[in-house]
């Protein structure tokens, strides 16, 4: 909705009720890496093996919880070299990008939610044991909710990569995990941000989970020499889509 | 111009430094009247419990209104009210407990006309983990519904032998509901 001010200037006006959608587009074949990757050892034995059945989107599914109040986010929710008496080690960097919807649409008000390694790859968490050094100004962990053009900014450090033990020198190309609530039950995704030009794509079966190359792509990140802050940090940008409207024959039937 | 989905990746191991916050697993406050315990785990295809799994519930209250902000139906006025809950830790006993409201009944649409079928009682549920490169997604009923279960179109939609593995059996507190990723109770996951 928009209304042109008497300065000619439009102006968007939100109406949440007349802007969220009733019914999603479903992801295409193949958008998604599969439930069953066996290069990826552990989906073996976590995966359904009878075939998903349709669930039509009833209001159940195209409502969706807001959980700004529960989480009274704080502005070092989202800068995460501020959450410790010190400052972490590491590259600082500034990670940005809008969340939009397939039609383009940016949404506002969603949660988005991030954990990480620290700059040596390290989680601070009980049962990671690559022996690389914790940092104890790094929880690596942040929050933030997106403004009125469905953006989302947070400063952090570049994750290292890791080891891990899927198969023989596995290790992780970088990367930043990412969970977004979007407005609907529909549009729930937790993914992972990468860095341009790692060296451990081709060898990832993580990453290579999603088969097709364009759509690996848009789990990589741009270095943004516009987004950075001289003398103070590095900048990448991604841009996350969520499924916007849609609906199928069968749906509007139902 | 229509514009592809970001795929999605595993939550992998490490998720509890960041999904969960207090109070998660309380979709209502605690003292909330009527409140249930709705507890259950998650099986792999050995049979063993994940103790390290995300489970995300979304619901209507007991009126069947939701919390969403975007005006849906009628928006729910039980104090408190979150309709989403999620157990995201890393350790403890591997059970998921959720304290929230038996959901009532709630229309398949918000622009339902009056007389239409109700949809049964349900929760939506989220299920990750490590070796998931993707959310399953499952519902919720309750056993003790037998007559709404029996008019509900998308529990009907389910093969008769398989509608049992989307039923919550009733506990001293409330009710069990454990999630199958594999086995021969394969919990019914849904494309949603
Ligand atoms: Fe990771």
């Amino acid at each position: 909705m928009s209304t042109t001010q008497s300065d000619g200037a439009v102006r968007q006006i939100y109406d949440p009720v007349a802007e969220t959608p009733t019914s999603y587009r479903r992801d295409p074949e193949g958008a998604h890496p599969p439930l069953s990757y066996p290069g990826y050892k552990s989906t073996q034995l976590r995966h359904p093996k009878q075939p998903l059945l349709y669930l039509p989107q009833t209001i159940t599914e195209v409502t969706g919880p807001q959980l700004q109040a529960a989480l009274d986010l704080k502005p070092t929710d989202s800068d995460l070299t501020l959450q410790a008496a010190g400052e972490p080690i590491g590259e600082r960097i500034i990670v940005s990008g809008h969340v939009y919807d397939t039609e383009g649409k940016p949404l506002r008000d969603t949660l988005v939610e991030i954990w990480q390694a620290n700059a040596a790859g390290r989680y601070a968490h009980r049962w990671d044991r690559w022996a690389a050094p914790l940092d104890p100004n790094f929880k690596g962990a942040g929050r933030c909710v997106t403004d009125a053009d469905g953006r989302y900014e947070f400063t952090t450090i570049r994750p290292g990569a890791y080891p891990w033990g899927n198969h023989y020198n596995a290790w992780r190309p970088a990367h930043i995990h990412f969970s977004l609530l979007g407005r609907a039950f529909t549009q729930r995704l937790v993914t992972q941000m990468y860095f341009p030009g790692d060296p451990f794509f081709p060898y990832d079966p993580i990453f290579n989970s999603v088969r097709d190359e364009a759509a690996r792509q848009r789990m990589i990140s741009s270095f943004s020499i516009h987004d950075t802050r001289p003398n103070w940090a590095q900048a990448f940008h991604w841009d996350i889509y969520l499924r916007g409207p849609g609906a199928t024959p069968f749906e509007e039937a139902f | 111009m229509i514009f592809e989905v970001t795929p999605s990746q595993t939550v992998g191991p490490y998720f509890a430094i960041g999904l969960p916050f207090d109070g998660q697993q309380q979709i209502v406050p605690e003292g909330t009247p009527g409140a249930i315990m709705i507890s259950g785990s998650v099986y792999d295809g050995r049979g063993e419990v994940i103790p390290d799994h995300v489970v995300e519930f979304w619901q209507a209250d007991g009126d069947g209104a939701f919390a969403d902000l975007h005006g849906y139906g009628r928006r729910s006025t039980l104090a408190g009210f979150r309709g989403f809950g999620r157990s995201a830790e890393e350790d403890g006993d591997g059970v998921y407990r959720m304290l929230t409201v038996k959901p009532g009944a709630v229309p398949l649409s918000a622009g339902q006309e009056p007389g239409r079928p109700l949809q049964a009682p349900h929760i939506d549920v989220t299920v990750m983990a490590r070796g998931m490169l993707h959310r399953v997604v499952t519902r919720i009923y309750f056993a003790d519904e037998e007559q709404a279960n029996a008019a509900d179109p998308v529990l009907q939609s389910v093969p008769p032998e398989r509608r049992h593995t989307l039923l919550a059996q009733p506990t001293a507190d409330g009710y069990r509901f454990d999630i199958h990723l594999q086995g021969d109770d394969e919990t019914v996951f849904f494309a949603v």
